[in-house]
């Protein structure tokens, strides 16, 4: 089951991909075609570039125009008027405020937990030998090949039982405990030299305390990528809320949009843009803060979700 | 993976200690280990390990809203061979895959191999083509929906534009409806697949590239005799992922399309969610969940064999 794991050469090869273009080749003659050929892949690149972006761009410009513009013919790409208000608005006409509050909660709880159980348990898998060891990381990793919609049924059944089900805890149990972290971690501990470990514990130092003092300071950016994964993976959660949260007090701002879309007779769906654009904000911020330790996270572990 | 590692801390006491003496340095390990391991593998355990044993059980009961459950062997699976909507939504999530896992992966690959190329504007590419990957289904669902709206969507106005009498319905077509979400899941995901592409390609050694351009190999030769067997551990993993994601698609259909018009995009962990969570038919949820289990372990291990023995 390990060929399930992304080839570790290539999280590697990916450490300096996020900031760096390949190396220059050695030049050659330019030909005419060559050029010509150059040309083509920029052109390739703008087009998948536009398709890429086009919905994104729309999203924006659709959220500042009035709620009849949003449908008229010949689309307009630009709004004929700024309408900023639809931002005012869709706090007052939705429970945003809510919906934010009970994401942030549960995006920054599973991440908190994802990162310290999930590196915690990496510590044992990777650098502690017991029997049973290597069969029970077996059963970590067989589980991805496992889609969570094959036994999303028996999970709500426990967790009613436990009378867990229709509070927010359902959601910080389902998210925080997941193979993902645990498997991230031990790929990254298990670059970290064991000369440092050993040297540690030649001067006393126990197990937790190696952990503590010597591995998670050099897995920083290994945390990272875990954090930044858990947290946008738990913010744009759909399936998870929607089976447990009944109670609108305790919707997240996904399910809330998607309400917000279905409840409303005749949606104005310039404002049902702004709060789609208000959802996608703090993702892109994280984004663009960590693309980086995205960008080695996936390479790394070859999986989300 | 790193055994080397745990071997040196377990070979650490190498004096002549007795059998004793190891098997108290096995216990104290055991314990360590364990004590490490334990607060992730309780949540693990409960959340993950015992619901799939449930799930088992669960297939062959009728258990209802009421918790009430008798045994009824292979009663639903029998029932769910002779159900007409299993059948479509097994075919449709058939068809789905069918569609998505080739074109994301030619998509994807293409992607990868146009990024690994030394242009201007490359590295700002690269990491922006996984934003859609991050973005939620729920926006990405919105917004397409609306991009596909047959009278007043964009799309079609760009297709009528370019000449079309009659662009399709999408979503509201029976016909349409699916390939419409295939393209929406394939603009998602591309991006988190070509990062594993690129990866891959790192490795693929230069020399080998340039020993194929001396011996005259033209640029479509070399991709299929030089990258793509480099790539080989990389193709492996992503077609696994793409299956097993493509097998288990739900939240994006469901926003989209809610597995309509009719039927034609009724999907298996629709299915389930619908017969379980709406129905409260937990029992016969949990056999048509036992065979979305199967489904995809079977692939795995499939594709698991095929590459192990290509690679002999």
């Amino acid at each position: 089951m390990t060929g399930l794991l992304a080839p570790p050469e290539d999280a590697r090869a990916l450490r300096k991909l996020a900031d760096s273009s390949p190396p220059p080749r050695p030049a050659r003659a330019a030909s005419p075609w060559r050029r010509i050929g150059r040309i083509g892949l920029y052109l390739v690149l703008i087009v998948a570039a536009a398709g890429l972006f086009a919905p994104f761009i729309w999203m924006i410009a659709s959220s500042l125009k009035t709620a009849n513009e949003v449908f008229s013919i010949p689309v307009t790409w630009v709004p004929e008027v700024f309408v900023w208000n639809n931002y005012v608005e869709i706090w007052t006409q939705s429970d945003m405020v809510t919906w934010l509050r009970n994401t942030l909660f549960l995006s920054v709880v599973v991440t908190f937990l994802q990162v310290l159980t999930g590196s915690f348990a990496a510590y044992g898998f990777a650098r502690i030998r017991f029997p049973g060891r290597d069969a029970l990381f077996l059963v970590y990793i067989g589980t991805i090949a496992v889609p969570w919609q094959s036994y999303m049924i028996p999970q709500f059944i426990l967790l009613s039982e436990l009378k867990v089900s229709n509070t927010l805890w359902a959601i910080v149990l389902l998210q925080a405990f997941g193979a993902f972290g645990v498997f991230l971690m031990k790929q990254f501990y298990e670059t970290i030299p064991e000369d440092l470990s050993e040297a540690a514990r030649l001067d006393g130092l126990s197990e937790y305390g190696i952990w503590r003092r010597i591995m998670l300071p050099l897995s920083i950016p290994a945390l990272a990528s875990l954090a930044l994964l858990t947290f946008v993976n738990t913010w744009n959660d759909y399936l998870g809320p929607l089976i447990y949260l009944r109670n609108p007090d305790l919707w997240t701002i996904q399910l809330g949009l998607k309400s917000f879309v279905s409840s409303l007779y005749d949606t104005n769906y310039a404002l049902l843009f702004a709060g789609l654009v208000i959802s996608v904000i703090p993702i892109a911020i994280i984004f663009l803060l960590g693309q980086k330790y995205f960008v080695e996270g996936i390479a790394t572990s070859g999986m989300k979700g | 993976m790193a055994t080397t590692d745990a071997t040196k801390v377990a070979a650490r006491p190498p004096r002549p200690s007795g059998q004793r003496r190891r098997s108290r340095l096995a216990m104290r390990n055991t314990l360590l280990g364990w004590s490490f391991i334990l607060p992730n593998f309780l949540g693990f355990a409960l959340l993950t390990l015992v619901p799939i044993v449930v799930l088992f059980y669960m297939s062959m009961t009728n258990w209802n809203v009421f918790g009430t459950a008798n045994w009824v062997g292979f009663d639903n699976f029998e029932r769910l061979v002779g159900d007409g909507s299993f059948r479509i939504a097994l075919l449709n999530t058939l068809y789905y895959s069918a569609l998505h896992i080739p074109l994301t992966f030619v998509v994807a690959l293409g992607l990868a191999l146009l990024l690994n190329n030394k242009l201007r504007g490359v590295a700002f590419f690269r990491t922006a083509a996984f934003f859609p990957y991050i973005t939620s289904i729920v926006a990405i669902a919105i917004v397409w929906n609306l991009l596909f709206s047959p009278d007043y969507g964009p799309i079609n106005e760009i297709l009528r534009f370019f000449g079309m009498e009659n662009p399709p319905g999408w979503l509201t077509s029976s016909d349409w409806a699916m390939p419409a979400v295939v393209i929406v899941s394939t603009w998602r995901d591309m991006g988190y697949y070509m990062i594993l592409f690129l990866a891959g390609l790192q490795t693929v050694p230069r020399e080998l590239h340039e020993a194929a351009r001396v011996d005259g190999a033209s640029t479509i030769q070399r991709f299929f005799n030089v990258t793509l067997p480099s790539l080989r551990p990389t193709t492996f993993f992503v077609t696994v992922m793409l299956t097993i994601n493509s097998f288990k698609i739900f939240d994006l259909i469901l926003v989209m399309t809610e597995g309509g018009p009719g039927q034609s995009t009724l999907v298996l962990s629709q299915f389930i969610y619908t017969k379980g969570f709406e129905e409260s038919q937990f029992g016969y949820a949990s056999a048509a969940s036992v065979a979305l289990f199967f489904m995809c372990i079977i692939v795995t291990v499939a594709q698991f064999l095929l590459n192990k023995k290509r690679s002999v």
